[in-house]
């Protein structure tokens, strides 16, 4: 029973990391154009390095 | 919008490089955004993009692939008109967007609060569940408590953020002593917290600590949808509202500034170029043309204005400049003034209660007395205060309506879904509902069932060689008639004969010569000819009586399909306009309507569906037009074409986005099997209701029956939903 006390802090910690991604992502306006994210991933203009 | 002052030879798009000087307090960058309906891959983007950027005093330009737009931070003198012709280069077909309409109404701050709330509602439902299986599991003594304490902790301030939404629209309605959906919610939520925490408190077996949390989980995912569906309409709707950007060229001293209509005051001299929309009412002070009324008044024929004549905003000029003096701006304005006519007629949507307006009305009284009387039941019989708490507590969960919650914005996501992507956008929230009733459509003639394009009839009565000088003179002009008899002169081989001195008189026609002889082709009076009741343009070649080229209306593709589909479907089909009779007749011939009335002032047409709906017929009104807009905010339901004005988008509960006029029986159909699918839902919610209650009455509902109830009658109603698609 002792492995509860290390367990169920651990599972509430990984998913409040999960909570607090979404929530970045949401505030940082990530899905506006998910159309247009999944197509940028083919264009090749910036595969050598980032965009300045 | 910044002042932009330019001589006014300056007419053309390609003298737009030449210097300005007067920019006044200039700002320091400018934000512009150009609607791309082309676009559709990674290769577009980039196109796009690249060639923006490349542009002289763009600062960058990004493009959004969902809503098919590009927004564009730029040097305050770049003006959309200079991008525009960049990107048609490129071989992409751009519209500039009013910015101050697509941001006036924008409600992402809204649907993204609803999103942070059902984030955080699911992830504490997640971890609370997965204590609460350890307990079902068998978990006891110490260790249940530390769990129910654990749950307790996350719970209790979930709620209190995430359940924000209900217990602001449960108080709202209270307040005005009315009960609505959210108040048994809210009771629910709140008594189960409370009873959970005192069983908790005192080493209880049964918490229900994750029922409040799949409940509030669940009702949010349903409004979510609710918002997603209604935000989707909304904006497409703000983007045609954004692709009229209300400018006026504005003459003072000779000089031309590009200014909003919103700064013009009375007085003011406008200039309205050819094909260009009068911007206000007004007065022609210089310049001939004619008028197309056909978005005010339903006429296919245009008038012919000169100076003198007074025009009114909506009004599009065809053939040559005008100078306009204003004399009515902004709210005073006919367009405006046909608003009134509106927001009296404005009831048919205001009568109608929803769906899931009944079901409340009906459930919600329903569980409250329901769980008072088991409270009131156990604790006469047992004395035990607890006990008799918990089993209400137990009563309100499981008869929560979450499947209510969900039938109805699960049901119009997946039909509103589907029928968007045939082209229909559903603005009102209840619109599909009423679509369902409908059994009588009202159509209106004028770029509704019609294109709005004239097409030419009598082609085959002419001689060649007449064809050929009048498509030499046609070819000069830009009056749709001559565009129209152009496009089918040229799909018949004619080749244009050799005309010379061809000029257009704006206002009347084209005038050259012909082998040392004058022709003409133009308005009836101005070569000599009858006027006629249909629209005709007329060729005079000198030599004998001139000749008429006679036009009708095009028909908008679908419209004989719709019209017959709906008349299959068992519904009475009719056809209101405001055009001369015999252009009404015999178009209703050939559609195959028997009822039609012509010449019908915009009175007459809210009259008409006032009439029917007195006779119990439920109204579905179809037009386009300034006539219509009282018309369609009367109806039962209203659907508007995109090519439609502002004002009678803005009347309609649906709105066409194609040419197409085939969705609007299929979207009869949808909206008929959308309400069977909802009653459907009622109908599954409460047989699980009928199932869970007794249990939950006699008192052997436990936390773990609670959830299954749930989430499975949560989970039918969407799949059943789904069905839709």
């Amino acid at each position: 029973m002792q492995v509860l006390f290390y367990l169920i802090p651990i599972s509430l910690v990984l998913g409040g990391l999960g909570l607090l991604g979404f929530l970045y992502t949401v505030r940082s306006n990530q899905y506006d154009d998910p159309e247009g994210d999944s197509q940028r991933i083919l264009s090749d203009e910036w595969d050598d390095h980032p965009k300045p | 919008m910044t002042a932009q002052i330019r001589p006014s030879a300056a007419a053309c798009p390609g003298c737009l490089a030449v210097p300005r000087d007067a920019v006044d307090e200039a700002p320091t960058s400018s934000r512009l955004a150009l609607s791309l309906p082309g676009i559709h891959c990674q290769a577009c983007i980039s196109a796009v993009e690249r060639g923006l950027n490349a542009t002289p005093g763009v600062t960058s330009a990004r493009v959004n692939l969902t809503l098919k737009r590009a927004m564009i931070e730029a040097e305050p003198d770049v003006r959309a008109a200079d991008l525009i012709p960049v990107l048609g280069d490129l071989g992409y077909e751009a519209h500039e967007l009013d910015l101050g309409t697509l941001t006036a109404t924008q409600g992402d701050k809204a649907g993204r609060d609803l999103l942070m709330r059902l984030a955080v509602a699911g992830f504490a439902s997640m971890n609370v569940m997965l204590l609460s299986v350890s307990v079902w599991a068998g978990a006891t003594d110490a260790t249940r408590d530390m769990f129910h304490w654990i749950s307790a902790a996350i719970t209790l301030p979930t709620i209190a953020f995430s359940a924000q939404p209900f217990f602001k629209s449960a108080w709202s309605a209270l307040r005005v002593r009315r009960l609505n959906m959210d108040v048994p919610i809210v009771l629910a939520l709140v008594l189960a917290l409370v009873t959970s925490l005192w069983e908790t408190t005192l080493s209880g077996e049964h918490a229900y600590f994750d029922a409040a949390l799949t409940l509030t989980f669940f009702l949010l995912a349903g409004r979510y949808l609710d918002f997603r569906t209604r935000a989707v309409a909304r904006s497409a709707a703000e983007e045609l509202a954004a692709l009229e950007v209300p400018r006026a060229i504005r003459l003072s001293d000779g000089v031309e500034s590009e200014v909003s209509v919103g700064e013009l005051s009375i007085g003011d001299l406008i200039l309205v170029r050819p094909g260009g929309r009068m911007p206000v009412d007004g007065e022609v002070v210089s310049g001939q043309s004619e008028l197309d009324r056909s978005l005010l008044t339903g006429e296919t024929l245009p008038v012919f204005a000169e100076q003198g004549q007074g025009v009114s905003a909506g009004e599009v000029n065809l053939t040559g400049p005008l100078t306009i003096r204003v004399t009515t701006v902004g709210e005073d304005t006919s367009l405006h003034r046909m608003g009134d006519l509106v927001a009296i007629a404005e009831s048919g949507r205001s009568r109608y209660t929803s769906l899931a307006d009944n079901a409340a009305k009906l459930y919600a009284p329903g569980v409250h007395i329901l769980s008072a009387l088991s409270f009131a039941g156990w604790y006469l019989y047992s004395w035990d205060l607890r006990t008799a708490l918990n089993i209400a507590a137990a009563v309100l969960i499981i008869t929560c309506p979450c499947a209510l919650g969900l039938a109805v914005p699960a049901v119009t996501t997946a039909a509103s879904g589907r029928l968007f992507r045939k082209g229909m956008l559903i603005k009102h929230a209840t619109a599909l509902e009423r679509l369902a009733q409908v059994d009588t459509v009202v159509f209106d003639k004028t770029g509704t069932l019609t294109a709005g394009t004239p097409q030419l009839t009598n082609l085959a009565d002419f001689k060649r060689a007449d064809l050929e000088i009048a498509l030499a003179l046609a070819e000069a002009s830009a009056h749709p008639l001559s565009k129209s008899l152009a496009q089918a002169a040229g799909e018949a081989g004619i080749t244009a004969a050799a005309v010379s001195d061809i000029h257009e008189v704006p206002g009347y026609g084209t005038e050259g010569s012909f082998r040392g002889s004058r022709v003409r082709l133009g308005r009836a009076a101005w070569v000599g000819a009858q006027q006629s009741d249909v629209t005709a343009a007329w060729l005079d070649i000198g030599d004998e009586y001139p000749q008429g080229f006679m036009f009708t209306d095009a028909l908008r593709p679908g419209a004989e399909a719709a019209v017959q589909a709906l008349l299959g479907a068992g519904k009475q089909v009719q056809l209101v306009s405001g055009d001369s009779k015999g252009a009404v007749q015999i178009l209703a011939a050939r559609l195959g309507i028997t009822n039609w009335v012509g010449e019908a002032l915009p009175e007459d047409k809210v009259e008409r569906i006032k009439v029917l709906s007195e006779q119990g017929h439920k109204v579905l009104m179809v037009g386009d037009g300034l006539n219509d807009t009282a018309a369609l905010a009367a109806a039962h339901v209203s659907i508007s074409p995109a090519s439609a004005l502002d004002a009678a988008r803005v009347a309609s509960d649906i709105v066409l986005l194609g040419q197409d006029l085939t969705p609007i029986a299929e979207a009869c159909d949808v909206a008929h099997r959308a309400t069977k699918r909802i009653r459907e839902n009622f109908r599954l919610a409460t047989l699980y209701n009928v199932i869970a209650v007794p249990l939950a009455v006699a008192g052997l509902a436990t936390p773990l029956i609670a959830a299954l109830a749930m989430s499975t009658s949560s989970i039918t109603v969407s799949l059943n939903a789904l069905r839709l698609r």
